[in-house]
């Protein structure tokens, strides 16, 4: 038998290690948060970050010999962003009908957003790395990780941001709602998946399914209306 | 199942290439996005092949953002140093874009609808 330290070292030289650890970690994640009932803290994303990163850093692993395994994976936000074509085109008919609505809620809730967010950043100090940074956070991932990339801001800490975005918007949509006195599930969805993606998507088609369509159509509405937003946003904070 | 990706891999290297071409600010998968919709709108046979392959990536979306999210290892350093300014920014605009968003739906309903909001 070979000693292990060869095999490790052969193993950590090929792409092979990284992406099935990136695979276990995140279904270990979503398994602890089916357990947890899907509670909105207990998020798979977030628990698979935490593994893989105690992961490296006990395996001694840099993030870019991580990243030549785990690339495959992180490939596919491309094309992913181009599928979301596909809940748009299911809510064509239901979109049709509610434009004028939809198109309010979308730009209202998703300027308001990206303004509050840089001018509070601003504020707070933030350089304008970070501000690029944190311009697209309300968008789907995939989406955010091009815009933050290409306005000079950095897609990692993006990535974290646009997760954060969308837990706390899954956690104060129903309470926030149901205090501002908005039955209308259209507008209680769209809203969620304009201000919180995919999580807000997620946590509208678990309480209703009209909120739950309408969330859809907000995500894929405001992953184009924030790659036109946030630059013109950011120039305004620079 | 390769016609529906090939048809994916095809839109996301139309929006490439043109938003490069023409400097445009959108990344090139979201355009992508919006011609795999007109596609979809102008022929619906083409739809029935693509939703099957689309909604498997779209399925399983959070994992495409976990090899991202773990580069957050290089920027703990940002996270201690303004962890609370990014908190602030990140719990306030997310609530009023919220807010903001339903508001300005239920108005404009009200106003097209004439103030049957459930409609």
């Amino acid at each position: 038998m070979r000693d292990f330290a060869d095999i490790w070292s052969y193993l950590a030289q090929t792409p092979l290690i990284w992406l099935t650890a990136t695979l276990i970690a995140y279904l270990i994640g979503d398994y602890l948060a089916q357990r947890a009932g899907r509670a909105p803290l207990a998020n798979p994303v977030l628990i698979a970050v935490v593994l893989l990163a105690a992961l490296l850093w006990a395996s001694d692993t840099s993030y870019a010999q991580y990243f030549e395994g785990a690339q495959f994976v992180h490939f596919l936000l491309g094309p992913a962003t181009v599928a979301l074509a596909i809940p748009l085109w299911h809510q064509r008919r239901a979109l049709r009908r509610a434009l004028l609505p939809v198109l309010a809620g979308l730009v209202a809730g998703s300027v308001t957003a990206v303004l509050v967010a840089l001018a509070l950043g601003q504020w707070l100090g933030l350089g304008p790395t970070l501000l690029a940074t944190l311009a697209p956070k309300g968008t789907t991932a995939p989406v955010a990780l091009g815009i933050s990339e290409s306005l000079g801001g950095s897609p990692t800490l993006t990535a974290v941001l646009v997760i954060l975005t969308g837990i706390i918007g899954a956690v104060v949509v129903t309470p926030l709602m149901n205090a501002l006195r908005i039955r209308d599930w259209r507008a209680r969805g769209l809203a969620a998946g304009v201000a919180a993606h995919g999580l807000g998507t997620a946590r509208a088609f678990q309480v209703n399914p009209q909120a739950g369509a309408f969330a859809g159509i907000g995500m894929a509405l405001n992953a184009m209306l924030t790659a036109f937003l946030a630059p013109w946003a950011l120039r305004l904070f620079l | 199942m390769i016609h529906a990706l090939t048809l994916i891999l095809a839109c996301q290297l139309a929006g490439e290439t043109l938003t490069r071409l023409f400097g445009w600010p959108v990344p090139g998968p979201v355009l992508g996005m919006a011609m795999l919709f007109a596609l979809m709108l102008a022929r619906p046979q083409l739809a029935g092949q693509v939703v099957p392959t689309g909604e498997g990536i779209l399925r399983h979306l959070s994992l495409l953002f976990v090899p991202a999210g773990v580069g957050i290892v290089g920027h703990l350093g940002a996270l201690g140093t303004y962890g609370a300014g990014l908190a602030v920014a990140l719990v306030l605009s997310t609530v009023l874009g919220l807010a903001v968003g339903a508001l300005a739906f239920v108005a404009v309903a009200r106003l097209v609808e004439g103030g049957k909001p459930d409609a």
